[in-house]
């Protein structure tokens, strides 16, 4: 009955401690909290010992761990093993704010952090990440005997019963936001439960339950059930249809409902989505309120091309891209044109663009270049200018606005980079970002996060010119430029840091332009934010061309395509990958991973390969690869970051590294 | 021998080495965990000499790194409140405050103290 927390849940796998079984008696069975699955992770032996002690002594079923990597591997592999995780704010393999944004978005866990560290800044990092609280250390019996109600306030507000939403969607307010009437009273009977503690609980929530659901009939529905009630988990693919759904809507009109409606997935509630809603929301907010200064996001541009190859490249396949998309560009040409920027000579038939070289990139960078070679269809530098004619194809109307913003804005000599610029300006409708003119772009709300990108890009890694890069085009996610980084191995590394930058932008998601993102961000996710903005812009049309172009090219990025069939999942992966990313950037020696895997990666491939798999390998590395991958290709790389996120993780490192 | 141990310890806890955590700690300690205190004690010097060897490594290098230092202290820091340090906990805290500030010779200074801190005594269980 109660809980059985053993049965049917996976307790502790690998964690180890699973001293703590309840199993015991009926009685403490009974009593909730009790059984409580909770998972702490701290670097610290002596923390993690005493927390264990205090932990067991609350009747709780502890499992410890050292590592965050480990800790998020379990609960991967037991997606409903755990009730609540505790972790350490610091921690040598991965920050516990990551680990925080990783288990939010994958398994919806309740996360509280603790830290000897109580400075305001850093608990209030607690918050905006989505702790549910904030333990200081030396952690206390009392604090963590109360724990258990963030299980149950969680659960109450995603509340659902996949298979029998119909019933309480009707009666409850599930819906976090709106169940004022019905959360009284189930607070009434919660608020009576606490008092009682156990029964009570698990009677109020069987009450509240049943009054829900007409039906009653929830799996389990005992007490048990409660606790375990099924949660949804946000797969890949869900979170995809998510984000697709959410980019329809438009970021910032999104309502779980018409989220719910579009994304049609039988079994999800509108709490569900409500949920998950607001845990994206937060994400955006992270990415895209980093980089503020598009000042500066110009000025990096124009130093910044020798660092800034690689990005340039990415940016023009990314641009290519979008315009594909947006049905400026023929397919092929996008194709051609991401091969190109790729800096794969192979790939582009057309135009014969090799690219490749890291001057050709910078060329990308100067849009006075650019200008005439976009005329011209560019013959001249092969490697400069096959964006150029690809470019052709694009509609003039957009280039040469596009071009003469470019122009503006980046000085840079790179032709490529200027048409890339204009059309991820173009695209991404930012403005402000390298680009001042806004061509009216196809997708939606234009994103502040890019300005904020590049500027913070360039800060964080030192490449003016690949910031500007990025942020010229929140269309083209910083993804790229970091893939035009990746070519060099200098640039790879830098590419790295920047990438690490990036996660943060990178989920330039149509959110709200004004979101402050917290300056920390560190999250080499960025780039895959940026992908995923570009995800989010080029709709279905831009996907297919890249991914042949990827596939083609590397096997990262074959199962990137698979792992993206639109940009809806490239989105989703960007989201989970910029998750992935960052945390994995955050770690130190993931960005010296990172930075390895992207040299290595971008001496062996072209840029788009080489931003793809450093990315990945920085996840690999620091569990974060996924992400660096995602820079490459910014769908692919933000889909298999997800993805990896998700699922494959190994598939997609061994894939990534296999190429490697 | 009992009171020895109990008068060592209240030494301890007078002098400021303890606070009342390691009190928590004890209470923790029952008829199903005889030796918690100890183990977690034993626990604590191992992990804190391996964070204080790498601080003195650390140190003794030309140049400082004051994050790297600061990294290691955080960590001493957040294991030696868990165990009702006190003193330690203090030591580190003014430690970061130095490396913030990036005062090498500050820290220096203090290391003589620190190290009598730290080192095995009888903050275990009555032996």
């Amino acid at each position: 009955m109660m809980m059985n927390p053993s049965q049917g849940r996976g307790l502790g796998s690998g964690g180890g401690s699973s001293s703590g079984r309840n199993k015991g008696g009926e009685a403490v069975v009974e009593m909730f909290p009790s059984g409580l699955r909770v998972l702490v992770v701290d670097d610290d032996p002596t923390c993690l010992m005493i927390l264990e002690r205090m932990l067991r002594t609350c009747l709780y079923e502890v499992t410890k761990c050292n590592r965050a990597e480990m800790a998020l591997s379990l609960l991967r592999k037991n997606k409903h093993g755990f009730d609540i995780v505790i972790s350490d704010v610091h921690m040598p393999d991965m920050d516990g704010f990551k680990l925080l944004e990783h288990v939010g978005l994958e398994m919806d866990l309740p996360v509280i952090m603790m830290s000897a560290d109580d400075s305001k800044s850093v608990v209030l990092k607690g918050v905006t990440h989505g702790a549910v609280d904030y333990l200081i250390k030396p952690v206390r019996m009392e604090a963590l005997k109360n724990i258990w109600q963030h299980v149950v306030r969680k659960r109450r507000s995603e509340w659902s019963v996949p298979e029998h939403s119909g019933s309480i969607e009707e009666t409850g307010q599930h819906h976090q936001q709106r169940g004022p009437a019905v959360s009284e009273d189930a607070a009434d009977d919660n608020a009576s439960s606490v008092n009682n503690e156990g029964n009570n609980w698990r009677s109020s929530s069987n009450n509240s339950r049943k009054r829900k659901e007409e039906e009653g009939d929830e799996q389990g529905d005992e007490d048990a059930s409660n606790l375990k009630k099924p949660r949804v988990v946000w797969s890949v693919e869900l979170h995809q249809q998510f984000v697709a759904a959410v980019n329809q809507l438009g970021v910032e009109k999104a309502v779980p409902k018409k989220i719910l409606e579009l994304m049609n997935v039988p079994g999800l509630t509108r709490e569900n989505v409500a949920s998950h809603l607001q845990k994206y929301r937060i994400y955006l907010r992270r990415l895209g309120g980093v980089s503020q200064h598009q000042g500066n996001l110009n000025n990096s541009f124009m130093t910044g091309q020798d660092a800034s190859f690689g990005p340039l490249s990415s940016l023009n396949g990314f641009d290519l891209q979008a315009l594909a998309v947006t049905g400026q560009l023929p397919a092929q040409s996008l194709a051609q044109l991401q091969a190109a920027g790729l800096g794969r000579p192979a790939m582009v038939s057309k135009s014969g663009l090799p690219v490749s070289s890291v001057v050709d990139e910078r060329s990308i960078f100067s849009f006075d270049n650019s200008k005439p070679r976009f005329g011209d269809g560019i013959g001249g530098h092969q490697t400069q200018q096959p964006q150029m004619n690809l470019l052709h194809g694009v509609p003039t109307g957009m280039e040469p606005r596009q071009l003469a913003g470019l122009q503006q804005q980046l000085p840079v000599g790179g032709n490529r980079m200027s048409i890339q610029q204009q059309i991820a300006a173009v695209r991404a409708g930012h403005s402000g970002m390298l680009m001042p003119q806004q061509q009216p772009f196809p997708r939606g709300p234009p994103s502040i996060r890019q300005p904020m990108l590049p500027n913070r890009i360039t800060e964080r890694s030192g490449f003016s010119g690949r910031s500007s890069v990025p942020e010229s085009s929140r269309v083209l996610p910083t993804s790229y430029t970091n893939l035009a980084t990746q070519q060099h191995s200098s640039t790879s590394v830098a590419f790295n840091s920047f990438q690490q930058e990036l996660p943060v932008n990178s989920f330039p998601l149509p959110s709200a332009p004004g979101l402050s993102v917290p300056a920390q961000v560190r999250k080499p996710l960025s780039s895959s934010s940026s992908y995923q903005e570009e995800v989010n812009s080029s709709e279905a049309g831009f996907t297919a061309p890249s991914y042949d172009m990827f596939s083609n090219r590397h096997n990262d990025w074959d199962l990137r395509s698979i792992a993206f069939d639109s940009h809806q999942d490239a989105e989703s992966v960007a989201f989970s990958n910029s998750e992935a990313f960052s945390s994995s950037s955050m770690s130190r020696d993931n960005n010296n991973n990172a930075t390895v895997a992207a040299t290595d990666l971008g001496r062996n491939q072209q840029q788009t390969l080489s931003g793809m798999v450093p990315h990945h390998q920085v996840y690999g590395n620091g569990g974060g690869g996924g992400s660096s991958v995602r820079v490459k290709s910014e769908r692919d790389t933000a889909a298999m970051a997800f993805h990896e996120q998700y699922s494959n993780q190994e598939d997609l490192m061994s894939a990534l590294l296999k190429q490697v | 021998m009992q009171r020895q141990v109990a008068l060592i310890k209240q030494s301890l806890f007078d002098q400021g080495y303890l606070d009342e955590q390691f009190i928590e700690l004890e209470e923790l300690q029952d008829d199903a965990n005889p030796n918690f205190v100890e183990e977690v004690a034993t626990l604590y010097f191992k992990d804190s000499a391996r964070l204080i060897s790498n601080i003195e490594q650390a140190l003794e290098r030309g140049s400082f790194d004051f994050n790297r230092l600061d990294n290691y202290m955080h960590q001493f820091k957040g294991s030696s409140t868990s165990i009702g340090a006190s003193k330690v906990k203090t030591e580190c805290t003014m430690f970061r405050e130095y490396c913030r500030v990036g005062n090498a010779e500050g820290w220096q200074d203090r290391r003589g103290p620190r190290r009598l801190h730290v080192g095995p005594s009888n903050t275990g269980t009555d032996q």
